[in-house]
């Protein structure tokens, strides 16, 4: 009797103890995370998101440096090959064993009919099993940055997948509903608890991870926030920990309750214009007959009347970077010494429209999102007005982002502004997506078809090249000849802001990726 | 009655109908959901190929007919954002939203009715004119302004109540949750329900007043009073009641308004309810959710009016007695 009234008081105490322990971090953010599927979406918040729960070969570290995840070595016996040698003792979070059956079938996965995430092993024609712990990816040609390009390729697990009949990737062309789509085993530092697509998701700590624990979590709370102000209000009364972004025009009163902190940066993501260079005529202009933007001057003369520094400091609040080139500080192949705008000079500008032909300007329509990146119809709105300055009139058509895509993508366009961010951190892809001539699969998002054959040969040796300061000077070589060709106007990459209570602390990295491994809650 | 009912139903089978053709021609002009279906890395040649498998590229009217049959066989689709059956999410929203509704439109007329007939029999007090100042502060400023002026002060400034969702739920039986069992669930239900209903207590509150004081001054009223009857005999059972038709048509339609236009309040609160769960399907121009909800809101609707029509043969004799089939129709 005795011991049973021990056996009580003990668990009484321990259960106690563990409420004292017990470290919930409730956060917020815009949107839900599309699905729990890793291979559906190629969303950049849906990926960075999953990343808690899933796990790539090769991830990355505080400062998107690249560090060993589920592969602890990688190299490369001949260009043509990766060896990856797989960690050891990982396991899944329903207990299953990590090894190198889970890696050729993900891959494969990731090459089926239905997977976003083909791009990034798109390189990849054979995946070779060396023994259980080493696996080697085979290419027709070099591709030195396949680590970079994969650190969103999440590993699944084999069994599991084929168990659950989700052995295909979610899509939404099937018609019905994929496992996956709402359940996860991955491997990652946490797993799902409890899921209400578009409401909330718990996530409890997955205790058999193979890394170092930073954090002290026991709970994580993830709500889906969609109201700004309420975001905010939900922070300042208490009910949350963490909620990203904050709105520019909350963060002075966000810092000043002395309960809270701003934390900032800078995104990943440039936004530049684009100008059609392609057609002989216009879709939307005055000018009849000839296609103004094919004219150097002409696109000099806008870029010199884009006054950045006073979009900053009015529309940005002080907080974006005012970019000088395509690729942003902090992408692998950012080059600072191109990182300078043309001066802001609105007489050069009325002086070149001149010497082009145009001494009263013209007119032409602009499109523009006004619900995809920060603050984006305010930034056209001062385009337009700038314009306006030096004899352009610009009629602009700022929409929703559903609708505004669907204009820009069937080239039905003229002249617009558009984001964008490499999501393999690296320039080659914003050579290959939005500054080489369109064709095939290349070129998708240079709407306004620049092109440069010199600038597309740069391309390819940059896919190619093995040594790190070669391709870097091919890097810099392309974007040096874009910038003085001016194929795009490049804009800013926008601030960043996460709230934070005191008392807890998280680590911003440059792409807005919240990793739950390294928050800690301290009361 | 039988052939009353039957009638009205056949009616409300055409409004639905109608409703279903004219918002899935609607939802042509919504956007392009495929762009968001894809990541950035798909080519134009995979989001064609996506467009096709979808069948978005069919004609308006070939979509539609395969809509209709699908919701014949039940079938009401696969969300493009969420990639869950739609029916599936319009059940796990849908006791969010009615909960939210009720709630409000309890607000509404508990404090409404009363109000209206104070201020009706008391039509000279200095009460009742703060009373009718107050309300037209509810007519007057919009709903999310309200939300956040609330949110402001209760949440953030007393930390009373929680500025953000449905606090913990209870699963009742299959597929239903209900956050009223819950201390947490009452608490989040309080805000938004007082901004969801504000406008229509005070819709309530001045129609109340304005039938009353026309009720007041009819003979038989004053008939009642010279007869020597109590005064709660004549204001209640006399007055009242024959001021509650149009209130009830009101209190009808108004519910009806209530559940469809749930969705700036419940964005403000982030409540998880149908209507938060179609503006983010706007964003995304997720057509088969889109289309599915409409008619649901046209069928919910179509619902609310044929019970009003009903309630109506409740109270006014005459309709029972078959005299005229419906008053009042606003």
């Amino acid at each position: 009797m005795k011991r049973f009234w021990l056996l009580c008081l003990s668990t009484f105490l321990a259960a106690g103890l563990c409420q004292a322990d017990a470290k919930t971090f409730r956060y917020a953010y815009r949107i839900d995370p599309a699905s729990l599927d890793p291979h559906a979406l190629a969303e950049t918040f849906t990926l960075s998101w999953l990343g808690q729960v899933y796990e790539p070969l090769v991830g990355r570290g505080k400062n998107l440096e690249l560090v060993p995840a589920l592969a602890v070595k990688w190299e490369q016996p001949d260009p043509k090959t990766w060896r990856l040698h797989l960690r050891p003792n990982v396991t899944f979070h329903n207990g299953e064993r990590f090894g190198a059956d889970d890696v050729i079938f993900s891959i494969a996965r990731i090459k089926a009919e239905g997977s976003d995430m083909a791009y990034t092993v798109a390189t990849v024609t054979d995946v070779r099993k060396v023994d259980d712990m080493t696996v080697d990816l085979v290419m027709d040609k070099p591709n030195p940055i396949l680590p970079l390009q994969t650190t969103s390729t999440y590993i699944m697990s084999k069994a599991w997948s084929e168990a659950n009949g989700a052995a295909k990737p979610a899509s939404v062309k099937n018609k019905v509903e994929n496992f996956a789509t709402n359940n996860a085993n991955g491997t990652g530092a946490f797993k799902i608890k409890s899921r209400q697509v578009g409401v909330k998701t718990v996530l409890v700590p997955h205790e058999a991870w193979w890394g170092p624990r930073e954090h002290n979590l026991t709970e994580v709370v993830f709500t889906p926030i969609q109201s700004d102000a309420t975001r905010v209000a939900a922070l300042l009364s208490g009910e949350l920990e963490m909620i990203y972004p904050i709105p520019q025009q909350d963060a002075a009163r966000v810092n000043a309750t002395g309960k809270h902190a701003v934390l900032t940066g800078f995104e990943l993501r440039t936004i530049f214009v684009n100008m059609d260079q392609a057609r002989d005529e216009l879709l939307e202009s005055s000018v009849k007959g000839k296609n103004p933007f094919k004219d150097k001057r002409v696109r000099q003369a806008i870029y010199q009347a884009i006054d950045m520094d006073a979009i900053k400091s009015r529309i940005m609040g002080g907080t974006s970077h005012v970019a000088g080139t395509m690729v942003a500080p902090g992408v692998n192949g950012y080059d600072e010494k191109l990182d300078r705008r043309l001066a802001f000079d609105p007489e050069a500008s009325k002086k070149l429209l001149a010497e082009a032909g145009y001494p009263s300007g013209f007119e032409f329509g602009m499109d523009c999102p006004n619900d995809r990146y920060v603050n984006d119809e305010k930034i056209c709105q001062a385009i337009v007005g700038m314009l306006a300055r030096v004899g352009l009139k610009v009629n602009l058509l700022a929409q929703t982002r559903t609708k505004y895509f669907e204009k820009i993508l069937s080239r039905n366009t003229t002249f617009s502004i558009l984001g964008w961010q490499p999501l393999s951190y690296d320039a080659h892809s914003t050579l290959q997506d939005v500054i080489n001539t369109p064709r095939d699969k290349i070129g998708t998002y240079n709407v306004g078809s620049f092109s440069n054959k010199r600038i597309d040969e740069l391309t390819d040796l940059v896919e190619n090249e093995v040594d790190p300061a070669k391709r870097q000077a091919l890097i810099s070589e392309a974007l040096t000849i874009h910038k003085s060709e001016i194929g795009h106007i490049p804009l800013h990459q926008a601030g960043l802001a996460w709230g934070v209570r005191k008392g807890v602390s998280v680590h911003l990295r440059n792409d807005d990726s919240l990793e739950l491994r390294w928050v800690k809650v301290e009361d | 009655m039988g052939t009353f009912i039957f009638r009205r139903l056949s009616q409300t089978l055409f409004v639905v109908l109608a409703a279903a053709l004219a918002s899935f021609v609607l939802l042509r002009y919504v956007g392009d959901p495929v762009n968001n279906m894809v990541g950035q890395a798909a080519s134009l040649a995979e989001r064609d190929a996506m467009r096709r498998a979808l069948g978005l590229d069919d004609s308006i009217l070939l979509q539609f007919v395969r809509f209709l049959r699908d919701i014949v066989n039940g079938d009401l689709g696969v969300s493009y954002r969420f990639g869950v059956p739609v029916s599936r999410l319009l059940m796990e929203r849908l006791p969010a939203t009615l909960e939210l509704s009720v709630c409000a439109m309890l607000v509404a007329t508990l404090v409404g009715v009363p109000l209206g007939v104070w201020t009706a029999l008391h039509r000279r007090g200095v009460l009742s004119h703060v009373l009718l100042a107050i309300s037209l502060i509810g007519v007057a400023l919009p709903t999310f302004l309200i939300g956040i002026v609330l949110i402001l002060i209760f949440s953030v400034w007393l930390g009373w109540l929680p500025s953000f969702g449905r606090g913990a739920t209870v699963a009742i039986g299959h597929g239903w949750t209900t956050g009223l069992l819950t201390t947490s669930g009452l608490k989040a239900l309080v805000l938004p329900s007082l901004t969801l209903g504000l406008f229509q207590m005070t819709l309530i509150m001045r129609l109340v007043r304005a039938e009353m004081l026309e009720v007041l001054r009819t003979d038989y009223i004053r008939f009642a009073r010279a007869r020597g009857l109590p005064r709660t005999t004549v204001n209640f059972d006399h007055a009242l009641r024959n001021t509650l038709v149009p209130v009830i048509t009101i209190v009808g339609l108004q519910f009806g308004n209530i559940f469809a236009f749930s969705i700036i309040v419940e964005t403000v609160f982030q409540w998880p309810g149908l209507g938060l769960l179609v503006i983010q399907s706007i964003q995304f121009a997720d057509v088969p959710l889109l289309a599915s909800y409409l008619v649901l809101i046209a069928f919910g609707f179509a619902l609310i009016n044929l019970t009003v029509d009903l309630l109506y043969a409740v109270i006014d004799p005459r309709v029972r007695a078959g005299l005229i089939v419906s008053r009042a129709r606003l």
